[in-house]
């Protein structure tokens, strides 16, 4: 019997993972995929927003703003990364300038500090990339850019070493409540048990509320589609450029990636699947095309992705955080769509308020250690610092991907952390190898040669992102002639 | 760790090799290469079918077997090598830092640099195909290593998309395997493939080669399941009501490959846009003082015979360098009509005849190419037929570029037969003997 189970391994569950993980409470985590950060987490837009375009009043307005204010110290404590880089949002007409208005007065509301609306020619200074022909733009000094999936891994792991249990590939198939007041949590690899249930499954939220009979609320997904651009054009901005809502739609932003890549959507598109998080050639169109109204001179030659995701969308209008109104012991953090990850750590100790209150009162761990370490990462270190890792451990020495310079010895750190990883994917969110311009074409050979033989399993099992996403089928003839005969 | 060279070369693949041992015979003696991968040869290693070195040698070998005589050679000469050795950065000081797991960080302080990186394989992500993202779609060349270097097979119901050789290659040896190729898909009207692996790698096992087609939509969430094609009308547009479903597990892209530059343009060489390399001289001297490149990482060839060709042409330019022979001259190429681009772009000595490698950007029947400068017609030659996959030379006599000014530009471009204007273009080449 655990205290609590939480299902969803997005930034989330796993922020709230980490935050309960302060207390003494046995506390599990449910993921039906084979990592954490798959699904929304993995595809966003990697933006900590200022949190003047939310509704005063409204929890979106104010998680983002704590949540932004928590990102130094969960920088600190988890060693991800996460810069303040500020953001503008440009007014191209008289329309636009009017919202700069309205959005200033919104964010002064949700007490977002620094905010301030900017001549042409200030804006032209500090973007020198940006069209020439705006009017002015609102800045926000607050807002920076971080890393989604490697927050919730650092989340998960701090988590897991405060002694979390995360349990990959098990899917939620049912879910009821006992006579005792506890829950019973089926899954695709067995049963559970446990006093309370947090819901962090992000697009499926509704879906877990439904297993238990209730209707409280409904999630819609929502699709956005992404052009990720080779390194050499991060530097086409400094900030996160944003276009106002308008007549013409929601915009599109451009920004710099923490690795130095430039990102640019999302497109929004209401869709029936849960799990279609296909690219569209009008929806790339769309986004392309709308980002030019921001940069003039974007071509799509640098293009080295395109990607899509989901965004949970609840028909409230709003974040849903709290006890389920129906079911006493079933909390709710669902609908977290934009500006969820800037909000992540907020609802985190939010979360944990609402669970002691419930329970009455928690008790604090007192070897509770909110300390994480990163994977060192090669190429951002100094030469210095290059020849003491090398020295100390060789493996630092040998490049697999050389478009991110991801060293060996980064890819077997990844495969033995508290937070084990099995997949290409994973190895790639957690280190970038394969995340470069020749997108895994020289090194995903290299990096299954690695994890064969540091997890001892055969490169036909090695997956892409999970069971049936086998990267080979099976060995070519002379190689199966040649072990037949070593036999 | 710090060291000092004459040369260091960046790569030892079919370019780096050749250049290593063309230094070492015009009589540099302290030479290193650098070497990425766990073996010399490059990505020869991984070809292994035969049709390698039939200009250079007159038999046609193996990838192994043809980067194995330079192999030798550079043994032979006893010329440094590091593997598994990363370059990390070169400056414009021609200093490079490299590191490998054996000495850590190494600082080379080189004479002169010869880039020989090579060039990699266009993406999905780089075209842009719409869908999603299963496993099972992968480069025609990342394929050809999991099937020859480790030994497993990508998968089994295939498709290609790319009508180049590396595709080409690929159908047919994993035919070989028991798989399933069931089309190539080409979004030109014509291949950028060698006729030879079109006829040898498709025709001989009735693999379908569809022109003007392209994958629009990639299908499958874990792994492939299929793939969308279309017909493309002139401008490359998918034409709507033209897509099909093709069941498949595999889609395999061989749409083309892009010089690898990343260090170059840290050290400030200039870059061609068409070509994605340097710009060179005939020396292969680029932009910047000491740095040479030859290779596919200065334009992507269609031959291998012509890369150890280059490199040699490269390593004359380092030794001349190395003895201070001065460029006297900058006379620029530009190309005209038909033409896609031209190897050297500058030529910036007359004292040898030069040899003007340049690629059609289509496909033109019954003309001629023809040199002028400014008004003048410098040289004509005749061809029934210039197509983008095949290199084309030209040699420029000495005789003729010492006539010109020392800031000229040389204009190159087809003429088809009807614009012929008269026989006096071949009267001045023949007058100047080219």
């Amino acid at each position: 019997m655990y205290d609590i189970l939480i299902i969803g391994a997005g930034v989330i569950g796993a922020s709230v993972a980490r935050e309960l993980s302060r207390y003494d409470l046995n506390i599990a985590v449910l993921e039906a995929r084979e990592d954490v950060a798959t699904a929304t987490t993995a595809a966003n837009s990697a933006i900590v927003h200022a949190g003047y375009d939310c509704i005063p009043g409204s929890l979106m307005a104010r998680f983002n703003v704590e949540g932004n204010g928590l990102f130094d110290e969960i920088k600190s404590e988890l060693d991800i990364p996460f810069k303040r880089t500020g953001s503008l949002v440009l007014a191209f007409d008289d329309e636009d300038k009017r919202m700069l208005e309205k959005l200033f007065i919104q964010g002064e509301k949700n007490g977002v500090e620094g905010l301030e609306i900017i001549s042409r020619d200030e804006v032209m200074d500090r973007e020198p990339n940006i069209n020439p022909n705006i009017k002015s733009a609102l800045w926000a000094p607050t807002a920076g850019i971080t890393c989604p999936y490697e927050l919730t891994v650092a989340y998960m792991e701090n988590a897991i070493d405060n002694g979390v249990k995360l349990f990959l590939e098990h899917t939620v198939t049912g879910l009821s409540k006992d006579r005792d007041g506890s829950f019973t949590v089926i899954t695709s690899k067995g049963k559970f048990r446990a006093l309370y249930i947090i819901n962090c499954a992000g697009v499926q939220g509704d879906m877990i509320s439904n297993m238990l009979g209730l209707e409280e609320f409904s999630i819609i997904p929502r699709r956005g589609e992404y052009l990720l651009y080779d390194r050499k054009y991060g530097n086409t901005v400094n900030s996160v450029i944003f276009q106002p809502p308008s007549r013409r739609g929601k915009g599109v932003l451009v920004t710099q990636t923490v690795d130095g890549n430039l990102l640019v959507g999302p497109n929004a598109e209401d869709i029936t699947s849960r799990e279609d998080i296909s690219t569209t050639n009008s929806g790339l169109d769309y986004v392309y095309n709308m980002a030019k109204r921001s940069i003039p001179d974007l071509t799509r030659k640098g293009v080295i992705r395109t990607f899509a995701g989901l965004r949970a969308i609840s028909d409230t209008g709003d974040f849903i955080i709290g006890p389920s109104t129906e079911i006493e012991g079933l909390f709710h953090v669902a609908g977290i769509c934009s500006p969820g990850l800037s909000a992540a750590p907020a609802i985190g100790k939010e979360l944990a308020r609402i669970i002691g209150e419930h329970v009455g009162s928690l008790r604090e761990k007192t070897d509770f250690n909110p300390y994480r370490c990163a994977i060192p990462r090669f190429k951002d270190l100094s030469l210095g610092e290059q020849q003491r890792l090398i020295d100390k451990d060789p493996r630092y020495g040998r490049v697999i991907c050389r478009c991110e310079t991801v060293t060996e010895g980064e890819i077997i750190e990844a495969l033995h952390r508290s937070l084990p990883v099995n997949t290409i994917d994973g190895v790639k969110r957690r280190t970038r190898a394969g995340m470069g311009r020749c997108q895994g074409g020289f090194c995903t050979p290299r990096i299954m040669d690695i994890m064969a033989r540091e997890l001892h399993v055969s490169m036909e099992d090695i997956t892409k992102c999970g069971a049936d996403s086998n990267i080979v089928v099976g060995k070519i003839r002379e190689k199966r002639e040649r072990e037949m005969k070593t036999i | 760790m710090r060291v000092q060279v004459d040369v260091a070369i960046i790569g030892g693949g079919p370019a780096g090799l050749a250049a290593a041992i063309a230094c070492h015979d015009q009589g540099i003696q302290d030479i290193l290469i650098l070497e990425r991968d766990r073996h010399l040869g490059g990505i020869l290693q991984q070809c292994i079918h035969t049709g390698f070195g039939l200009h250079r040698f007159g038999e046609e070998l193996t990838g192994p077997e043809y980067a194995h005589i330079f192999i030798d050679g550079v043994k032979d000469r006893n010329i440094s090598y590091l593997l598994d050795t990363m370059v990390i950065e070169i400056r414009k000081d021609k200093i490079i830092y490299a590191l490998n797991s054996e000495k850590g960080l190494i600082e080379i302080e080189a004479k002169a640099i010869i880039l020989a990186m090579g060039c990699r394989e266009r993406t999905r992500g780089a075209i842009q195909i719409p869908g999603d993202r299963p496993a099972g779609v992968y480069t025609a060349g990342m394929a050809q290593l999991l099937v020859n270097m480790e030994g497993y097979l990508p998968g089994k119901e295939i498709v290609i998309l790319g009508s180049g050789d590396i595709g080409l290659i690929m159908a047919r040896r994993l035919t070989w395997e028991g798989a399933n190729v069931k089309m190539v898909c080409e979004i030109m009207p014509y291949s950028s493939g060698l006729a030879r692996n079109i006829r040898q790698c498709l025709d001989d096992y009735d693999i379908p080669l569809l022109f003007n087609h392209t994958v629009v939509k990639v299908h499958g969430s874990k792994r492939l399941e299929g793939v969308t094609i279309a017909e493309v009308d002139s401008n490359r547009v998918p034409i709507p009501g033209s897509e099909r479903y093709i069941e498949c597990d595999t889609l395999l892209l061989s749409v083309g490959l892009l010089p690898e530059n990343e260090l170059s343009e840290g050290a400030n060489v200039l870059l061609d846009e068409i070509t994605g390399g340097p710009i060179v001289d005939e020396y292969r001297h680029t932009s910047v003082d000491g740095i040479f490149a030859c290779g596919n990482v200065l334009h992507v060839h269609d031959l291998v015979d012509y890369v150890s060709e280059e490199a040699e042409i490269a390593a004359r330019g380092v030794a001349r360098y190395l003895k201070g022979d001065k460029s006297d001259s900058r006379i620029s190429i530009s190309h005209g009509a038909g033409i896609q681009y031209t190897v050297p772009h500058i030529i910036s000595s007359r004292d040898e005849d030069v040899e003007l490698f340049f690629r059609a950007n289509g496909i033109y029947n019954d003309g001629m190419i023809q040199l002028t400068y400014g008004k003048d017609i410098l040289y004509t030659k005749r061809y029934n037929h210039i197509v983008p996959g095949k290199m084309e030379r030209i040699r420029i006599k000495k005789d003729i570029l010492r006539q010109l000014d020392m800031e000229g530009n040389i204009r190159i471009s087809w003429r088809q037969r009807e614009d012929e204007l008269s026989d006096e273009a071949h009267m001045y080449s023949l007058s100047t003997g080219m």
